[in-house]
């Protein structure tokens, strides 16, 4: 019994993730996130419970990286420039381009702005990267002679992907965050039949069953169009990446489709670099955009321009993406304060937002703002919100656990009531055991592995040939040698062994007496027997040698009388340990007695 | 045998020597070309390596074989077959086999013993399988001989046990396709080899080889199918089903895809039996299980197992309701909490009589509790297989699933009405082939349903997509549309009206579409009439613009709806009517008869003398017809002018009743060809020396060529010309020829040339006779008809003679009746874009391309992708055509068609823009005509197709579209 054990940073909670996986004597560290909720040590995470002292080189074999939001990798460059690792570190193609931009626009925000220090520099930032390994999706790397991952496409945002660990025949899969839906600029995640040991599942809408996503976008469509033809402005307060460019690419087909003249603007700066990588990975992205980009790449927008902060007084309709998503600063707050005056004007809300930001207030249905400066601001604009969302459902986590077949689950990244529910669940549908640790608690999970063995061909083919037809599905019973030398494991046929170990054949044969009642003299017993043995054994060579002995294959059976009892014969079976199994039958067979003759 | 077969090749050889011998029979008298088997033979014996002789063979099977001596080369190419050492030759051979055996009209029950022979020592496993595949073709070939398909079977349970996968393939494809059938001779026995083969069959659901399994699953299927076919009881055992649904679960794609079909057959055939649900005590019926677990493959790992499954459950009509209306249903939850669809909250807003008033954060906020226990989330059942299906990421599933929507709520209408929500919502798709199916398919099952006005709302919105495709589909989903509310018409009306201001073009459509929502509706159009006319009751508006495309829309809309509603011109004012009479005039499609009050003369001309069940037109062209007919002994200068009144006459018609058109045209093309031969013969100079009269010679051989074309006019772009017709038109070509010959024979001097001719002719002549056999008792006293019994004259004397015969005969010959079919079409062609009214020229670099769009709708024409071409007429007299890709087609409806293509032009550089011409043609191959599809076609192989049949295949182009003018400009390009 082998043991697999978990570390995982991000049990029972959404924030950071982080999980040490110990998989057959190797460690390896899933994604390296950071907490966005605190500003101190806590929002890293505690990298000197891993190592207890030592080196984190030494102790870790290679860190994998899902994706490129900042709770799975925000804590990288502190982790191998600030606390010391040099050993390789995997991430996709796309998550290695974006993910520096992240970093570096998040250092900025909390050293620049908020004036902090014992941070990352953008050096070090740049020195993490070099460390990275860029891997292809279903691309196997070898990290060692004996760990070997593969990448799978994730949905979620572009470069996201799953990834598998195996260590010789133990293997474990772990899905980041991801998506199981399509949406318009990325595909559903797909896993192949893996059937790993476990299964590492991000469970962030373990309760929840969504609506088809077809209703969402038309409504989001219809109420940006209507607004657009009453001449009325739309603001949609989004974060850089990710759903910004969904609704993009939403909002630029439909203009091509409805053929309207309205401008969209996009809020200038990080977007326009990011939207840059989308362009390059159309691999990454859905089939339509795939299929399309021959004629036109689709992140070349037409009627999406970069914005100026002039436009906002222009009038007539038009429609603006702006960052931050929550409203709580930056120039989406400076639009809206603008347009919030106008009956016309609407804004949607396309995420979650944090308590106390305005975003939040102007949902939950605040019509009175208070500014800074005792400024009221009256909201008379239309609040609209509309959720999309990029994880998988509980439909979608259980649609992924019946693709890769796992014989176990574990669940991270979510919340423990919720978990709990798509635990028993789990359990229930699919018999398999599910855990669900809380952080900084270990989980072991107990596998049981099968050792391969190298047969000889000769051998294979010499014993599929006995059987009727092969059957795939059937364990299959085979005769041969098992050797084991020099940490490997050989079966060979006994004939190779003996020569290979320069040993002699020793027969081992199985001698038996059996006593029979009967009057009559040897060679009609002996006749009598073999008449018998025929009869019953019809799938032998039963044969009567002119000696007078039987022999049934390579069975040998003679018979003499009872030297004190005449009425007694003794019948004698011997037989070589080959045939145990024949052997130690007939003798069974003839101590049952000879049928009394009818004839 | 070896000797056996040398002697024959030998008498092949020599057959010319023979038939000098005088041993003439008559099967050697046909055999006019050297013998196939012959040449091979010699070809291979030269053959010094296996390359070469693979060389021979494929040279070989590129020609086709008669069927007499197929068996003659069948037995060479097995002699060599165990002669050649070489594997991938005997692969070839095998194949060959297999080929041979195909043609038709040859029995290869003589070859398969030899074939089965072949099996024995060969070692190979590739050439093992060819092997088997020609056994299959040889055993489908001789289905009914119950032994045969024995032996074939032993044989291929013989070598299941092949190590190979292709080898077993093959014998599972022979056994499925032979095995299960064998009952009716002798039931008892019989049937225990089916359920034996079945049984083999089964094994090897569980083979190593995922191929295998494939074609285990296929195979049965296969055999299920046939069992069907000849019902002869012997139900496939339950335990069948139960390891189709185990291999469900498959790790490989393919074998899931086949067990998927399998489950299908299955439950097609036994819809009604009862299974038992593993785990529990309840039994359902086989096709509801099934079903279920079909849709369950609706979110399979791979796409193709995906669309595969999708694509079947449309045709599983026999599902109970309440499984089929579980497939579009998906239990929403948040947090735990039971949640309400979009859908179903729409449909609460519009049922409590308000509109939706935009959304407040947590309109959608979950409701009541859910019992943890109840919520099922990898279900067993059909849950929201749709739901699945119609989200999919590949557009191959979602069209998939769109397809078998629409089947299953043509046959269900209570699930049509649920299915409406998730139909609409694929009207936003974002790949235009699965919203233009989802549009079809709405207007499909739009019997059944009645829109709400929130989902006419959302189907309206998608009017004003760019592609003209979308919204011509959706104004013909409108047009079958049925709308509960007055003020959805209104809706409608509005959006309609917004779509024809910003595509124009659309206005036909737009127009056609409002009839019929007119006449759908007329009592939801009443209320909203003197909204829609402006109309007030005191006082007088002002009269609209009669122009103005968007009030003739309004005016369509109402004026279908007066048909059937009498009260409504009551509130019409005077201009409307006065448009009503301009309309009813200039748009007489639209614009239905009314029964206007005061305006009984004007609205009803039709005057009641006539018998009402025979329509006037047509007896007018009947009545044409027959004086035509009649007068045969009318004076050459009478007949003429009586022809072309007729003519004349008939084209009118055609101009005026668009139903008869094509009818008309017809007879006047004909009765043209007649006139110009009547008027080619009625010349005065034909008894004046051969050089004097090259003005009437012009003439003459001008009017042949003439009637040439116009015959092959009739026959090719015409659709509904039955082989009556086509006779008349051949005897007509013929006539033509005839007067061609006559023609060259006058001019031309020396008789050389004239030899070929006449031979041709007669050749010609002759292939009439074979082809119209059962035709000519009806063409009595014709040209044809006369020639044939000159026939023998005709063939043994000299052209100068053949010439004056054909010149009587061809004055003497009555004129044939031509007798009109029910239907008849002539194909046309519209050019839509380019409109050819641009100044702007088309600017370019020369040498390189630039693509212009070609957009055009043809109607009536039969097999558009093999016959319509694109041609481009450059100034310079070049001309350019085009084959449009088959993709480039698309059916609206029945008989029409519609082109979308890219033509790509180029040039050298000019130095000012010209004009290019393009324009549509009808390209006809003679081969492919009616006539000659009766002469049985010996297809050999797929190459052969290709070749021409017949030397005297004609191919060539009719131009069936107006050319459209486009200018364009090749710039030099700049250094």
């Amino acid at each position: 019994l082998v043991c697999l054990r978990l570390h995982p940073g991000a049990g029972q909670d959404v924030g950071r993730s982080c999980i040490l996986v110990s998989i057959a004597g190797k460690n390896v560290m899933l994604d390296c996130g950071m907490h966005m909720g605190y500003n101190d040590d806590r929002r890293f995470p505690d990298f000197s419970y891993i190592t207890q002292n030592g080196r984190l080189t030494d102790f870790l074999d290679c860190v994998i990286i899902s994706h490129f939001h900042l709770d799975h990798c925000g804590a990288l460059p502190y982790f191998s420039e600030m606390v010391g690792y040099d050993g390789p570190i995997y991430m996709t193609h796309p998550t290695k381009a974006i993910c520096p931009i992240l970093l570096e626009d998040y250092r900025k925000i909390t050293v620049d702005k908020k004036g902090e220090t014992n941070f990352f520099t953008s050096q070090m930032i740049k020195d993490c990267m070099k460390k990275v390994v860029a891997v292809h999706l279903h691309q196997t790397v070898q990290v060692d002679e004996e760990l070997e991952i593969k990448a799978y496409y994730a949905g979620h945002v572009l470069g996201a992907a799953m990834f598998q660990i195996k260590v010789g025949c133990e293997s474990v899969a772990y899905t980041g965050d991801y998506n199981m839906t399509p949406d318009r600029h990325l595909g559903a995640a797909w896993i192949d039949k893996c059937r790993p040991d476990l299964l590492i599942s991000e469970s962030t809408y373990a309760t929840t069953i969504r609506d088809s996503k077809r209703c969402r976008e038309r409504d989001f469509l219809k109420k940006v169009h209507e607004t657009v033809e009453r001449g009325g402005k739309v603001l949609i307060p989004v974060f850089a990446l990710g759903r910004a460019q969904e609704l993009c690419i939403l909002l630029e087909t439909f203009w091509e489709r409805m053929n309207l003249k309205a401008p969209i603007y996009f809020s200038t700066g990080l977007t326009e670099k990011a939207n840059h990588y989308y362009k390059l990975f159309i691999t990454w992205t859905n089939q339509k955009i795939r299929k399309t980009f021959v004629q036109r790449n689709m992140f070349e927008f037409k009627h999406i321009k970069a914005f100026d902060r002039a436009f906002a007084d222009n009038p007539g309709p038009m429609v603006v993406f702006a960052t931050p998503g929550m409203l709580h600063a930056g120039q989406s707050l400076q639009i809206f304060r603008k347009w919030a005056g106008n009956e016309k004007n609407m804004v949607i809300m396309p995420g979650y937002c944090v308590q106390g930001t305005v975003g939040h207030k102007i949902l939950s249905g605040q019509r009175k703002l208070e500014m800074e400066g005792r400024q009221i601001l009256e909201v008379k604009m239309q609040v609209e919100y509309m959720s999309f969302s990029a994880h998988a459902d509980a439909k979608g986590i259980m649609q992924l656990i019946r693709q890769a077949e796992p014989r176990n689950v574990l669940l991270v990244h979510g919340e423990a009531k919720k978990m709990e529910f798509l635990k028993q669940k789990i359990e229930q549908e699919f018999h398999v055991s599910c855990y669900m640790p809380a952080n900084g608690e270990t989980a072991t999970i107990f596998t049981n592995p099968s050792i391969p063995v190298d047969i000889s061909l000769g051998l294979l083919k010499r014993e599929t040939a006995i059987g009727l037809l092969p059957d795939a599905k059937k364990p299959k019973l085979m005769h041969g040698t098992l050797i084991m030398k020099d940490n490997s494991f050989r079966l060979v046929s006994p004939e190779q062994a003996l020569k290979e170990l320069g040993l002699a054949e020793h027969q081992l044969r199985f001698t038996c007496r059996v006593h029979i009642q009967d009057p009559r003299k040897e060679h009609e017993t002996v006749l009598r027997v073999y008449n018998h043995l025929k009869g019953v054994l019809k799938d032998y060579s039963v044969q009567h040698l002119p000696d007078g002995s039987i022999t049934v294959e390579s069975i040998l059976i003679q018979a003499t009388a009872h030297s004190e009892d005449q009425g007694t014969k003794v019948l004698l079976v011997s037989w070589t340990y080959q045939d145990e199994e024949l052997g130690s039958y007939l003798t069974s067979l003839l101590k049952k007695g000879l049928p009394q003759s009818t004839a | 045998m070896a000797a056996h077969l040398k002697k024959r090749v030998y008498e092949e050889f020599t057959k010319v020597v023979q038939q000098q011998h005088e041993d003439v029979s008559a099967k050697k008298l046909r055999l006019t070309k050297p013998s196939k088997s012959a040449a091979l033979h010699v070809d291979l014996c030269k053959a010094t390596s296996p390359a070469d002789a693979l060389q021979y063979l494929l040279q070989f099977a590129r020609k086709p074989v008669e069927v007499e001596s197929v068996e003659g080369v069948v037995r060479i190419l097995l002699e060599h077959y165990y002669k050649e050492n070489d594997a991938s030759v005997r692969l070839k051979i095998a194949s060959l086999l297999g080929l041979l055996s195909k043609t038709a009209g040859f029995s290869p029950d003589c070859i398969m013993d030899d074939a089965i022979n072949t099996l024995q020592n060969e070692k190979s496993h590739q050439v093992l399988a060819q092997l088997l595949d020609t056994l299959l073709v040889i055993g489908t070939k001789l289905t009914e001989n119950p032994s045969v398909r024995m032996r074939l079977v032993e044989v291929a349970c013989k070598h299941l046990t092949d190590s190979s996968h292709g080898v077993r393939n093959k014998c599972l494809q022979l056994i499925g396709c032979l095995g299960p059938v064998e009952k009716g001779v002798a039931k008892e026995a019989e049937s225990q080899a089916a359920k034996d083969v079945q049984k083999i069959i089964g094994d090897h659901f569980n083979d190593q080889d995922p191929r295998v399994r494939t074609a285990a699953i296929k195979a049965m299927a296969s055999g299920a199918a046939t069992l069907q076919l000849h019902e002869r009881g012997l139900k496939l055992q339950q335990a069948i089903y139960s390891q189709a649904c185990k291999l469900l679960a498959d790790d490989y794609e393919q074998v899931r895809s086949a067990a998927v079909q399998l489950i299908w057959v299955l439950s097609q055939l036994y819809p009604e039996s009862i299974v038992p649900i593993p785990s529990s005590n309840e039994e359902i019926r086989l096709v509801d299980d099934a079903f279920g677990k079909i849709c369950h493959m609706v979110s399979d790992g791979s796409w193709v197992v995906r669309v595969q499954a999708a694509k079947l459950l449309g045709s599983m009509q026999q599902v109970s309701s309440h499984f089929l209306e579980q497939t579009l249903d998906k239990k929403l939850m948040s947090d735990l909490r039971r949640k309400r669809t979009a859908h179903e909250r729409a449909k609460e807003l519009y049922s409590s009589g308000e509109f939706s008033s935009g959304r407040k954060w947590g309109d959608d906020a979950p409701k009541e509790e859910i019992d943890t226990g109840a919520v099922n989330l990898i279900e067993s059942g059909a849950c929201g297989a749709f739901v699945h299906g119609l989200e999919d990421e590949m557009y191959e599933v979602r069209i998939a699933a769109v397809e078998a929507l629409c089947m299953l709520a043509q046959s269900s209408p209570s699930f049509a009405e649920k299915c409406l929500d998730f139909l609409v919502d694929m009207f936003n798709d974002e790949i235009e082939e699965v919203r233009l199916q989802s549009i079809h398919t709405m207007r499909k099952i739009s019997n059944n349903i009645t829109l709400r006005e929130d989902q006419l709302d959302t189907v309206l919105a998608v009017l004003e997509d760019s592609s003209r495709d979308i919204r011509e589909a959706l104004h013909e989903l409108l047009c079958c549309t049925n709308v509960s509310t007055k003020e959805g018409i209104h809706l409608a009306l509005v959006e309609l009206l917004k779509n024809l201001t910003k595509y124009p073009t659309d206005r036909e459509s737009i127009w056609k579409c409002l009839k019929f929502l007119g006449s759908r509706h007329p009592t939801l159009v009443l209320p909203l009439v003197p909204e829609l006319l402006s109309t007030h009751p005191f006082f007088d508006t002002p009269e609209p613009d009669m122009d103005d495309p968007a009030y003739i829309a309004v005016l369509v809309l109402i004026f279908n709806a007066a048909k059937s509603c009498p009260t409504m011109p009551a509130l019409f004012s005077d201009h409307t009517f006065r448009h009503y009479a301009y309309l009813r005039d200039s748009l007489s499609h639209l614009v239905p008869p009314l029964r206007l009050p005061g305006r009984k003369l004007l609205s009803s001309p039709v005057s009641p003398s006539i018998t009402p069940h025979e329509d006037p037109s047509q007896q007018f062209l009947h009545q044409s017809l027959e004086r035509v007919y009649n007068l045969q002994h009318l004076d050459p200068q009478g007949i003429q002018e009586l022809l072309e009144f007729t003519i004349r006459d008939l084209q009118r018609l055609g101009e005026l009743q668009s139903e008869l058109a094509g009818m008309a045209d017809f007879t006047a093309t004909y009765l043209q060809c007649q006139l110009l031969l009547i008027k080619a013969l009625q010349e005065k100079l034909w008894n004046v020396a051969a050089p004097l009269y090259l003005k009437q010679n012009a003439l003459a051989s001008a009017a042949a060529k003439q009637i040439l074309e116009e015959t092959y006019k009739m026959e090719f772009m015409y659709s509904g010309v039955e082989s009556r017709q086509v006779v008349i038109i051949h005897h007509m070509r013929l006539q033509a020829k005839a007067l061609q010959l006559i023609v060259t024979a006058r001019t031309t001097r020396g008789v050389e040339p004239l030899f070929g001719m006449c031979e041709k002719f007669l050749q010609e002549v002759d292939s009439f006779q074979r082809c119209f056999i059962s035709e000519l008792p009806h063409m009595q006293g014709s040209f044809v008809d006369k020639l044939l019994d000159l026939m023998p004259r005709l063939v043994t004397s000299k052209p100068s003679e053949v010439v004056k015969i054909l010149q009587t005969t061809l004055r003497q010959s009555t004129f044939l009746h031509l007798p009109l079919p029910e239907q008849l079409h002539r194909a046309t062609a519209n050019i839509i874009e380019p409109t050819g009214e641009s100044d702007n020229p088309l600017r370019f670099t020369s040498g390189l391309v630039v693509a212009l769009d070609v957009d055009a709708t043809l109607e009536h024409v039969q097999d558009p992708q093999g016959t319509v071409k694109v041609q481009v007429l450059y100034p310079d007299g070049q001309a350019q055509i085009i084959h449009p890709k088959p993709a480039d087609f698309r059916n609206p409806g029945p008989g029409r068609h519609r082109l979308i293509t890219q033509v790509y032009l180029s040039h050298t550089a000019w130095t000012e823009p010209c004009q290019i011409e393009v324009r549509l043609l009808l390209a006809y191959n003679s081969n492919r005509s009616k006539a000659s599809a009766k002469i049985p076609k010996s297809s050999w192989s797929e190459s052969l197709e290709a070749l021409p049949q017949s030397e005297n295949g004609i191919e060539g182009t009719i131009p069936f579209s107006k050319p459209v003018k486009v200018y364009i400009m090749p710039k030099p390009a700049r250094r």
